[in-house]
């Protein structure tokens, strides 16, 4: 394929690092904060030479101590600025989750309207590169359980580009998501990608027999799996989320309402889970629609081991979303 | 430790007092007005709570207003204050409205904050008044981001946290305490010793219990202070805030009090004894600088007199404000989840 003159390539990585550069060029308030981000050039480098380029006072290294950084990010935002903060992954995020709950997600509400937290706490998840459990979980999903804050997951170069803006324009505090497993991920964009919208959910793939519904990394083992079954006549639509909340069920709805059978893919565990959400929805709103159970594609209940093939085997795979989806079609 | 072992006003014996510094009448009798309408709005709330007017938690000041008092004297109205759960007193010290904070208490949407957040939760954007926090810790690091905003910005202002003694075996002080002083940022960390979390006393939670030798582990200036004392406080206080405004760094302030009431409604008090807080109201700190004030010959009984009926004006016009406060309509039940406005 030629290459649009109009397009660049680049890596997920490099989206967020210039969505980061282009945020901290745009408005002085704007500082990024977090373990390793500055002289080590953050720990999946997507921050490498932000140091260099804008100072130890916007590109900030914190100590190990994630209860006082997010907190101070919380009040740095209660303070006039916009900070960026940066947690390595969602693992260490449970280290601040009074921060994030407690305070974060309530302050708005108790202050009754009073005092905003325009904040942004970027952190990886996912699980796929044999780190084992303290490294490895998909815990979007239970942020998602939380009133007042807004959990984003962007899975294309063009979200991962685009969602930081938007998130930091808005006044509450804002939790985005970056799966590991998408850091490498190249692709092209338009070299004049900007901000994009966080309340739309959007169909990556139109089809008619059955709906994906998913988000994150595991996006791509959707439309993987929409076009080995597109081979054997099954026409999947494939959702991407992309924000888990407030999550986007008209969209959901009309694609159940159009196909009339749905599988969930969420690399969280399967109880108490963001698919469970969905699939209650579903049931609330498409019921009357459905030509078949709701099925859910999960994470096995088990906190992640180390060894490849059972890793594999405990996350959602191409393989899984294909045979579910042909048994639901031939039952 | 037995119940029965009383824990004497002893831990303020080592510490000089203040009152040799020169006061004069006119903030001798504010200072004694800001704290006998904290001890006022509290013992009406009390009364209040058992009238089942306000429900919820509530966690009382009384004995601790020389601390609020002193504290706040210290503090400029462009400052930030970051408070605990027990927070009347630091909220009417700071210059919050009687009646906002009965009616919130009250439930009321005339309340500081809309009658969402209650006793333990006040909050006032004009005065800067940032909570009102019921997880033991849990503002100390929201000060420190406070204070890291301001420096950002090149403000010259203080945040003064307050924070318990129970707070300082929490996670959460030693991640501040590090980054405050790391960062050199301007917060005054007022530590409120009262000696109990909730029911376990200091020896029981503290494997240092001359707190100020922690913060100085973090090479955070600090210094204890006679908590019973509103002049030894306010003196403290305003030397600690001239050092953090000074951009010198952050300053902790360990103010040596004791609650007189329970550590909230509910408690029945069975970890200390009635003769050890008897002990300690022979401290009272209203009570001590009523008589220091009249050895003085700076006040009066009639100038007690005159101060005592103002506050019942005063506390008896919060009851009625929060009285004819109204509720807030169940339709706005899931307003200020998030906000209103999209640009900020």
């Amino acid at each position: 394929m030629k290459e649009n003159p109009q397009m660049i390539r680049l890596t997920y990585r490099e989206a967020v690092r210039e969505a980061i550069r282009e945020a901290l060029r745009k408005d002085d308030r704007v500082f990024l904060m977090g373990e390793d981000v500055g002289r080590y050039g953050g720990c999946f480098a997507v921050s490498k030479g932000l140091l260099q380029e804008f100072g130890p006072e916007r590109i900030r290294d914190t100590p190990l101590s994630e209860s006082a950084f997010v907190g101070a990010g919380i009040g740095a935002a209660m303070g006039g600025m916009r900070p960026i903060v940066e947690i390595m992954t969602v693992n260490f995020s449970l280290l601040a989750a009074d921060q994030i709950l407690n305070n974060a997600a309530t302050i708005l509400h108790m202050s009754g309207g009073q005092f905003n937290i325009p904040l942004v706490i970027r952190m990886a998840t996912g699980g796929g590169r044999q780190v084992a459990a303290q490294h490895s979980h998909s815990l979007e999903g239970w942020y998602a359980h939380i009133p007042g804050i807004k959990v984003l997951t962007p899975a294309t170069l063009e979200d991962a580009r685009g969602m930081l803006w938007t998130a930091l324009e808005d006044p509450d505090p804002v939790l985005i998501f970056e799966n590991s497993n998408l850091y490498n991920m190249e692709g092209q964009l338009p070299a004049d990608a900007g901000p994009v919208d966080i309340h739309r959910a959007r169909v990556r793939r139109p089809g008619s027999d059955v709906t994906i519904i998913t988000y994150s990394a595991s996006l791509f083992k959707a439309l993987d799996a929409a076009e080995i079954l597109a081979r054997e006549g099954i026409d999947a639509e494939v959702i991407d989320l992309r924000t888990l909340r407030p999550l986007d069920q008209e969209t959901f709805l009309a694609s159940v309402t159009k196909t009339h059978r749905a599988v969930i893919v969420d690399e969280g565990w399967r109880s108490g889970s963001i698919s469970a959400e969905i699939a209650a929805r579903i049931m609330e709103g498409a019921f009357y629609e459905l030509d078949a159970p709701v099925e859910r594609i999960c994470s096995a209940e088990v906190p992640m081991p180390y060894a490849k093939h059972l890793e594999q085997a405990a996350l959602p795979q191409t393989e899984t979303i294909v045979a579910t989806i042909k048994r639901m079609m031939h039952s | 430790m037995s119940p029965e072992t009383i824990i004497k006003p002893t831990n303020t014996e080592t510490i000089p007092s203040q009152r040799i510094v020169p006061i004069s009448r006119e903030h001798a009798l504010h200072l004694l007005y800001q704290m006998i309408r904290i001890r006022r709005f509290e013992a009406k709330s009390a009364e209040l709570y058992g009238a089942m007017k306000i429900r919820g938690f509530l966690h009382l000041y009384d004995g601790e207003e020389a601390v609020a008092v002193g504290v706040m004297e210290a503090l400029r109205p462009e400052d930030a204050v970051v408070a605990t759960y027990r927070e009347h007193g630091h909220a009417l010290a700071r210059g919050i409205p009687a009646g906002a904070i009965m009616a919130e208490m009250y439930g009321k949407q005339e309340g500081c904050s809309r009658g969402r957040g209650g006793s333990m939760h006040l909050f006032d954007a004009k005065t800067r008044f940032y909570g009102g926090n019921a997880i033991v810790g849990g503002g100390l690091p929201l000060a420190v981001g406070l204070a890291l905003a301001d420096k950002m910005q090149g403000k010259r202002r203080v945040t003064c946290c307050f924070f318990g003694d129970g707070a300082v075996a929490e996670g959460e002080f030693h991640e501040s305490m590090n980054l405050a002083a790391l960062w050199q940022l301007p917060v005054l960390f007022i530590c409120e010793n009262n000696l109990y979390a909730m029911g376990t006393a200091l020896q029981l939670s503290q494997s240092i219990t001359d707190l100020a030798k922690k913060a100085a582990g973090y090479a955070v200036a600090a210094e204890a202070v006679d908590g019973m004392d509103v002049l030894a406080v306010e003196v403290a206080a305003k030397k600690a805030v001239e050092i953090v405004r000074a951009g010198e760094g952050p300053y902790f302030l360990e103010c040596r009090t004791y609650r007189f009431r329970g550590h909230s409604a509910f408690d029945t008090e069975l970890y200390r004894t009635k003769a050890e807080v008897e002990e300690w109201k022979k401290r009272d700190p209203i009570k001590t600088f009523i008589e220091y004030l009249k050895n003085q010959g700076l006040v009066s009984e009639m100038d007690l007199n005159e101060l005592e009926r103002k506050v019942a004006d005063e506390i008896k016009e919060a009851v009625d404000f929060a009285e004819a406060g109204t509720w807030e309509p169940v339709e706005d039940l899931t307003r200020f989840v998030y906000s209103e406005r999209r640009e900020v």
